[in-house]
């Protein structure tokens, strides 16, 4: 098992590389001078283009630039910006806003949209499951940032149940309706990735084993069928927490939740390099984790998969 | 009409199971499939009843209607009656039914690996029938495990309890699973192909071990097959099985020297033998008929080279022609007093 | 995966084999049976063997979904190609007099903030969000299957390579990515930019991102496929790599990949919308439903008109195309039936 991580966590050292260096180059290779536009109409002043020149190394050619900036990144010293900000005092306010709102996101959806694949698999066709899957295919269709606003607006602006603008600091209670929608996707695909694993594993020989030894009906859902249609699940679901916090920035602009999201998407439009990539980075950071936290996870349960 | 009624005499209250003039139907959304059409057979306590007959022919589907595990849709149970020890289960409630499974009606699946579950040791799926039945400790259910393990040979058994199927080798995986289905000791066993799936080594083992078990405990053992080299060692009584129905019931000897119908004489065709070398091996022409559209009259008879007009409109009915042999064909009489 | 038989019915019509022996075949996997006897099917099938396609497509024509799905979108690729005929105004003509108004008979969708009239423009948004979401999809498809299936089929260091590769771009944030990379395109722009320039960043930016997930789905098709023992036989028969490639493997590997391209499609067809909502994606002269959601972010309680019309035709487009993908996934995917 320790060799299994550890091998793991090495095939993850070129895909973390690989990612960083191409935000990075992207970032900072804009065509042409990446001072154009940077300090507003009249231009970046020359002593400001000379530090930031040398504090970047942006004589040096990119893949240099890159290796000194991921140096930097290791000693945590995340650069500052424009304004002699530090990004990392940046990226520690907006994170665990954003860290707050995934989690609750993640919460939403695991719990009803599990709910919501067990009980389609157990009523069978019918009704229920056509109303889940009338709901999940509505949840697939309707982006985000129209339920967003939808929700927004009537709830927050008409009805006045939940505050339309968060703001900063904001609570969990404040969160729940922008977790809500931000899980709203992966709530409908884990609902049929769980009905789907439910219905294919209810006609797996091991189930009528089961019946055939007299178990009861719920020892058998709950112990033989569940545990099996849950692998794959579990799976998505780790794998789509890093998604939710790199995908939290439409949320958090409809709701004024001042996260990463924002704090990136101010960054690019201003071209604050520094913040973008240290941002990006910490974020491909989260998602590689979760991506080998899943794979143990996959291997403790499922006895199949070898270590090897 | 059925063979089970008056054959060896017995009384239906000392019977372990009888299965009477059982009628099933597979309903799709394009055709219904008449998958059973008036099965009966019937297993005394301590006596093993071999049922052949080609995938399709309805054999599992009835084991399966016995256990009571048959997949309602697209299976539905039309007319006839089961019976274990007088008691008729069709009309049992379902918690009744569940009881008896395990307790006294067991069942072994052809392919273990697929039977068992890969997620749970051996030793857990074992130990659940006794946690869960009996009402014991986690601890004592799975010592009883490792005892049942032992019980069916393996060796190392209370090491092996905390392995997962997938570490089993195909013929241990066999064992485990019947292991499994000996747990709380019931008298009926139904084994479904149980060694299809395994080389012809193992095969014998476990064949074996069923028939070794199968007489310590008296229980009564319906072997489900199609293979006939396998029932010759182990089977007292064999029913040959074609589209849903028994065409054929005899003790095994006498439907060995003697088939008294042609489907079974095709089927004995069929088998390799070591002193015909160089003959060309036969086979029963045409294919299983479509249970969605049987044919009228005998269903054999679109393969049946003794076929004449009565087969193609009549349907043979299931006849005692010497005392303990039954065939349905139009010509039984003439197959049997042959030679 | 899905349809391994249907090729092995094909190699087998091919080869010397015995006409009765192909039926054998096409019965099922046939395990050791009697000898010369072959299992039916349980319950039996129709007739007539129709292999997938010709399954999937007869099951398609009863499904509801499928045929709701259909006339939807064959309506929006009338409307996208011929938008002058069922709106023949300008979608960029503004009447500031006639600003905010609500929906009347002149003008059924009303009046934006700036007074066009919604009609107009939500018909004409509609060709950039199928242009956008169908080429994206091809790109995306295209890219990914070709890497997927020499992935899948060498396996091995070539597989491991690609596979890392492919990684790399699952690691960025699907839409901080677009959002970084559109903004590069952006910087380059000197000028007003064309339509079909603005376009073509978006389908590019979208490729570059979502190539990698139909790269997995044909990759594991591909290593299914090519364990196959029509595969083995094509190579001991000496075919070249790349003839066992397209002519065995991939027709093999297309169901999965053609039931994610419609569901891509559809989401593809969100996520543009996502951008131009941002302000990164289409831009004007490019009308898109995205930029008129965002232009209504402001006028929403007092105009609710500007929200409604345009969010409706992204909903109900991406909605069809998801119906669509349900429909041909299942149609294609036995295992779900």
């Amino acid at each position: 098992m320790g060799r299994y991580i550890l091998r793991r966590l090495l095939q993850l050292i070129p895909v973390f590389i690989g990612t960083t260096f191409i935000i990075y180059s992207l970032v900072w290779a804009i065509p042409g001078n990446p001072f154009a536009g940077m300090c507003g109409p009249r231009g970046c002043p020359p002593a400001f283009i000379e530090q930031m020149t040398q504090e970047y190394n942006l004589d040096k050619p990119l893949p240099v630039q890159y290796v000194l900036y991921l140096g930097q990144l290791f000693s945590g010293n995340f650069g500052q910006t424009f304004n002699g900000i530090e990004v990392s005092t940046l990226i520690q306010n907006a994170y665990p806003v954003t860290l707050k709102l995934a989690t609750i996101a993640l919460v939403f959806e695991a719990v009803i949209g599990i709910a919501a694949g067990i009980l389609t698999a157990l009523r069978g066709k019918g009704f229920v499951d056509n109303l889940v899957l009338a709901a999940t295919l509505f949840l697939i269709a309707v982006p985000v940032f129209v339920s967003g606003f939808v929700i927004q607006v009537v709830f927050g602006v008409q009805l006045e149940w939940i505050q339309p603008s968060v703001g900063s600091d904001p609570t969990i209670g404040q969160l729940i309706a922008p977790g809500l929608v931000l899980g709203s996707l992966s709530m409908a695909y884990i609902a049929r990735l769980t009905r789907t694993a439910m219905f294919e594993n209810k006609r797996a020989d091991y189930i009528r084993t089961a019946t055939a030894k007299g178990l009861k009906p719920r020892r058998v859902v709950s112990v033989h069928m569940l545990r099996n249609s849950l692998i794959p699940v579990i799976t998505f679901i780790g794998t789509d927490f890093g998604a939710l916090m790199g995908g939290a920035i439409v949320t958090e602009g409809v709701f004024n939740i001042h996260g990463i999201g924002g704090l990136v998407f101010d960054a690019i439009k201003t071209q604050e390099g520094v913040t973008v990539t240290g941002v990006v980075t910490l974020l491909v950071v989260v998602y590689l984790l979760m991506n080998l936290l899943v794979d143990i996870l996959y291997a403790a349960l499922d006895p199949r998969i070898r270590y090897d | 009409m059925s063979a089970t009624d008056d054959s060896t005499g017995g009384s239906s209250e000392s019977r372990l199971l009888e299965v009477e003039d059982l009628h099933v139907e597979f309903r799709t959304r394009e055709a219904t499939a008449n998958v059973l059409n008036g099965v009966g057979y019937h297993v005394d306590a301590g006596e093993t009843l071999a049922v052949l007959g080609e995938s399709g022919s309805g054999k599992s589907v009835t084991a399966q209607t016995v256990m009571g595990i048959l997949d309602t849709p697209p299976g539905f149970v039309t007319k006839g009656a089961i019976r274990y020890r007088g008691e008729e289960l069709l009309s049992a409630t379902e918690d009744r039914r569940r009881g008896l499974r395990g307790e006294n009606m067991a069942m072994i699946f052809q392919d273990a690996l697929s039977a068992l579950n890969p997620v749970y040791t051996v030793g857990f799926q074992i130990a659940e029938q006794f946690r869960f039945r009996r009402g014991m400790s986690r601890k004592d259910a799975m010592a009883k495990a490792a005892e049942m393990l032992d019980l069916v040979k393996i060796p190392n058994a209370k090491q092996r309890v905390k392995e997962f199927p997938h570490q089993f080798s195909g013929g241990m995986r066999q064992r485990a699973m019947i292991a499994m289905s000996l747990a709380l000791d019931p008298d009926l066993l139904i084994a479904d192909e149980p060694t299809t799936a395994l080389d012809v080594t193992v095969q014998a083992q476990i064949m074996d071990l069923l028939d070794e078990l199968r007489r310590e405990r008296g229980m009564g053992l319906i072997l489900i097959t199609h293979d006939l080299g396998v029932v010759a060692e182990v089977a007292d009584r064999i029913a040959v099985m074609y589209a849903g129905r028994v065409v054929e019931e005899s003790d095994a000897e006498s439907l060995y020297k003697r088939p008294a119908h042609p489907y079974t004489e095709g089927l004995m065709e069929s088998i390799p033998r070591l002193d015909q070398k160089g003959e060309q091996l036969a086979s029963i022409k045409g294919l299983p008929p479509n249970l969605a559209n049987i044919p009228e009259g005998c269903p054999f008879h679109p393969r049946c080279h003794r076929a004449t007009d009565e087969c193609r409109r009549k349907v043979p009915e299931l006849l005692e022609l010497r005392p303990g042999r039954y065939s349905a064909c139009h010509f039984a009489e003439e197959l049997i007093s042959s030679e | 995966m899905t349809n391994a038989g249907e090729g092995q019915q094909r190699i087998l019509a091919a080869g010397a084999y015995a006409e009765g022996e192909i039926e054998a075949r096409q019965q099922g996997e046939s395990g050791d049976e009697l000898p010369g006897t072959p299992e039916p099917h349980q319950p039996p099938k129709q007739e007539k063997q129709r292999g997938l396609w010709g399954d999937a497509w007869l099951e398609l024509r009863r499904k509801p979904l499928f045929i709701i799905g259909s006339v939807i979108i064959l309506l929006l690729v009338a409307i996208s190609i011929f938008p002058g005929f069922f709106a023949p105004g300008d979608p960029n003509a503004q009447n500031l007099t006639l600003a905010r108004q609500g929906p009347s008979a002149d003008a059924p969708f009303g009046y934006d903030s700036i007074g066009r009239d919604i009609y107009t423009r939500v018909i004409h948004g509609a060709r950039a969000s199928i242009v956008v979401g169908v080429l994206a999809t091809l790109l995306t498809v295209a890219i990914g299957s070709l890497v997927g299936l020499f992935a899948g089929y060498f396996g091995g260091k070539t597989d491991s390579f690609l596979a890392r590769f492919a990684e790399i771009f699952l690691g960025l944030p699907f839409v901080l990515g677009a959002i970084v990379i559109l903004s590069v395109f952006n910087a380059g722009i000197q000028g007003a930019p064309g339509t079909i320039r603005i376009m073509l960043q978006v389908i590019l930016t979208i490729g570059v991102l979502a190539w990698p997930i139909s790269m997995r789905i044909m990759r594991s098709a591909a290593i299914a496929a090519k364990q196959q023992d029509y595969v083995n036989a094509a190579k001991a028969l000496g075919a070249s790599h790349t003839r066992i490639i397209f002519k065995h493997v991939l027709p093999n590997c297309l169901a999965p990949v053609m039931v994610y391209a419609t569901i891509a499609l559809g989401q593809f067809v969100g996520l543009e919308a996502t951008l131009s909502y941002l302000g990164l994606g289409l831009q004007y002269p490019v009308v898109s439903w995205g930029m008129m959601i965002s232009d209504s972010q402001q006028y929403i309680i007092s105009t609710p008109h500007m929200l409604l019309f345009p969010a409706g035709f992204l909903v109900i487009t991406v909605l069809a195309f998801v119906m669509l993908g349900d429909a041909v996934r299942d149609a294609l995917d036995p295992k779900q039936r």
